[in-house]
């Protein structure tokens, strides 16, 4: 291994997993150490000692923003002074383009989730929790349902967990499709029955949540770190990583890639070492063009910049970009740029809520003037237009961070791949079709 | 009208819910599973057991895509088109079932037994492309490999 800070048997998330695939199951999960972060966080700490924890830890939430998660939930009212009752969400609705990894985790191991969904429940004083798990995951259902049953009868959940006098009722809610789901105030409109459009924030789900109530939601890649935390203690958890944000990070890698899937590494692994000593470089005939680094809503970044440490700060100021899911997608030197770009804005265009004018008009015109260039019939003045809609649906100017998020990876498109956008207009073809039938 | 195990299992999935409008989408789910897909009349009759005006039951029903308002065939193909199957050459894989079933997106073969629709990014981007036919993940997907995949649903 190239540093010397590493430590490669540190895979807190993934190291009790099975090597045939099958989920953990309780006893088995018992037997590895499952289970005794929940009796220690619910048997000798206060709700106040576990949100000092995780916050000490540096423990950035891993859907994509990457807000502390002790400090997100130090917002939840406590005590005498909170509403009942209050809830905790795991967001399960994973459907970032691109993105894997938490279908991972609760397939293989369901009831490190429930564990940490148990003593995050108990640091912010939480009576109800859900997983809000989305329609496709229906092996994710089959499997965390099961573990429920199992956690229940284990008395992990229920009524006096583990003899703490804490309780908690945890359900599995299965989604129907559509990805502004996974935005956490459209979450909560879709667990109230209601149609799933966000809302207005503030007020913040931590104060005024589900049916109005205090309410977290978190990654499930989040609520996974948490026994580990509480077990091992904050110091461990911030050495486990090669960054100032703790732990490590489920990166998962796409495309032409020799060796695609999941690697759980220390949070901060500069991505060239992702994608040539894990992911195992470009495939026979294929070069590497650009990647984009952490699910659909993140800018592109070149191979001049692959040395950049995947951790949330150093994605930003460095590669210009994001380190959202963490999840990369290789975009190879077979493949055309901008039928990568219109894919993935067609996604969005169809994914739009439709509540605001920016992301519901825009992301369809931008997604036509894209097929319009692969098709041949692109025209000058759309690069323009194009441009003109990174400004338009950026942050502040629409409801919530879906458009912002959409028009990320046109933005550095728009400038990486210049001289594409130039041939598809000049020549009226996309040349990366030729010969493909 | 709604049938009596619809009635009975809905009022099984909002026996856990307060208040009772919050289990809209698991009524819906129970009309889908009996019918296949939500007719006007059941909307309409969701709204009743539901407390909540049909507009507001339709407005949820059409949100999401996988809660049907007209007929499907007995099987579901949903073709990931997203980024990564995208760039793994998901439109070969799409067109060869276009050519297979004789529909596309949106539609159902004559013999009901196919409908075909996309479906966003389904977390199985290592062995893109990848698909679903009912609750089945299929990846790693390849022209060839598509007409087997199918046999296996009558």
């Amino acid at each position: 291994m190239s540093s010397a800070v590493r430590r490669p048997s540190e895979k807190p998330l993934t190291g009790m997993m099975r090597n045939d695939g099958e989920p953990v199951g309780i006893r088995e999960y018992e037997g590895k150490g499952g289970y005794a972060a929940l009796r220690k966080a619910l048997g000798s700490m206060t709700p106040q000692e576990v949100q000092d924890t995780v916050k000490a830890a540096a423990l950035r939430g891993r859907g994509g923003a990457g807000f502390s998660a002790g400090l997100k939930w130090s917002f939840v009212p406590m005590g005498n002074k909170a509403t009942h009752p209050k809830f905790l969400i795991s967001n399960s609705d994973e459907m970032e383009p691109g993105s894997f990894k938490d279908r991972m985790l609760m397939e293989r191991n369901p009831h490190q989730l429930i564990e940490g969904m148990v003593i995050t429940a108990f640091a912010i004083e939480a009576d109800v929790a859900y997983i809000f798990l989305r329609r496709e995951y229906q092996r994710c259902g089959r499997i965390m349902e099961a573990a429920l049953r199992e956690a229940y009868g284990m008395g992990y959940l229920g009524k006096n967990i583990a003899g703490s006098g804490f309780s908690l009722e945890m359900r599995v809610h299965m989604s129907a499709g559509r990805y502004i789901c996974g935005e956490e105030t459209a979450l909560l409109n879709a667990l109230e029955g209601k149609r799933p459009i966000p809302r207005a924030k503030p007020p913040f789900p931590q104060s005024h949540g589900l049916w109005g109530k205090p309410t977290i939601v978190n990654n499930v890649e989040t609520l996974c770190n948490v026994p580990h935390i509480v077990n091992n203690g904050p110091a461990w958890f911030k050495g486990l990583s090669l960054s100032e944000d703790g732990g490590t990070k489920i990166y998962g890698v796409s495309g032409r890639v020799k060796r695609s899937g999941l690697y759980e590494l220390p949070m901060g692994t500069p991505m060239r070492e992702i994608l040539e000593e894990h992911a195992g470089g470009m495939r026979e005939g294929y070069g590497m063009r650009a990647v984009i680094p952490g699910g659909g809503s993140t800018e592109f970044v070149l191979p001049e910049l692959f040395d950049t440490p995947m951790d949330f700060d150093s994605m930003e100021k460095k590669a210009k970009s994001r380190l959202g899911t963490g999840t990369i997608t290789v975009l190879d030197d077979k493949t055309c740029p901008i039928g990568m770009l219109h894919s993935l804005e067609k996604f969005f265009a169809r994914e739009s809520c439709g509540w605001c004018t920016p992301c519901r008009d825009g992301l369809p015109w931008i997604a036509r003037i894209l097929g319009s260039m692969e098709e041949g019939k692109g025209r000058a003045e759309d690069i323009d237009i194009l441009r003109e809609h990174t400004w338009l649906l950026k942050m502040r100017h629409t409801y919530c961070a879906f458009a912002p998020g959409a028009i990320e990876p046109l933005h550095s498109a728009l400038e990486f791949f210049k001289e594409d956008f130039r041939r598809h207009i000049e020549e009226h073809r996309c040349s990366y079709r030729i010969g493909q039938g | 009208m709604l049938s009596d195990p619809e009635r009975k299992e809905i009022e099984e999935e909002l026996r856990l819910l307060t208040p009772r409008e919050a289990g809209c989408l698991e009524a819906l789910k129970v009309v889908q599973k009996h019918r296949g897909w939500v007719p006007d009349e059941q909307i309409a009759d969701l709204a009743e057991v539901l407390g909540v005006t049909p507009d507001e039951v339709d407005g949820i029903a059409t949100f999401y895509p996988f809660i049907f308002r007209k007929p499907v065939g007995r099987h579901i193909v949903s073709v990931c088109d997203s980024m990564a199957c995208w760039v793994m050459g998901y439109e070969r894989v799409f067109h060869a079932l276009v050519k297979r079933l004789g529909v596309s997106w949106g539609g159902t073969t004559a013999d009901e037994r196919f409908t075909l629709l996309p479906v966003s990014c389904i977390g199985h981007c290592d062995h893109a492309p990848a698909l679903m036919v009912d609750g089945d993940l299929y990846g790693d997907l390849t022209e060839e490999g598509i007409g087997e995949i199918l046999e296996r649903y009558k």
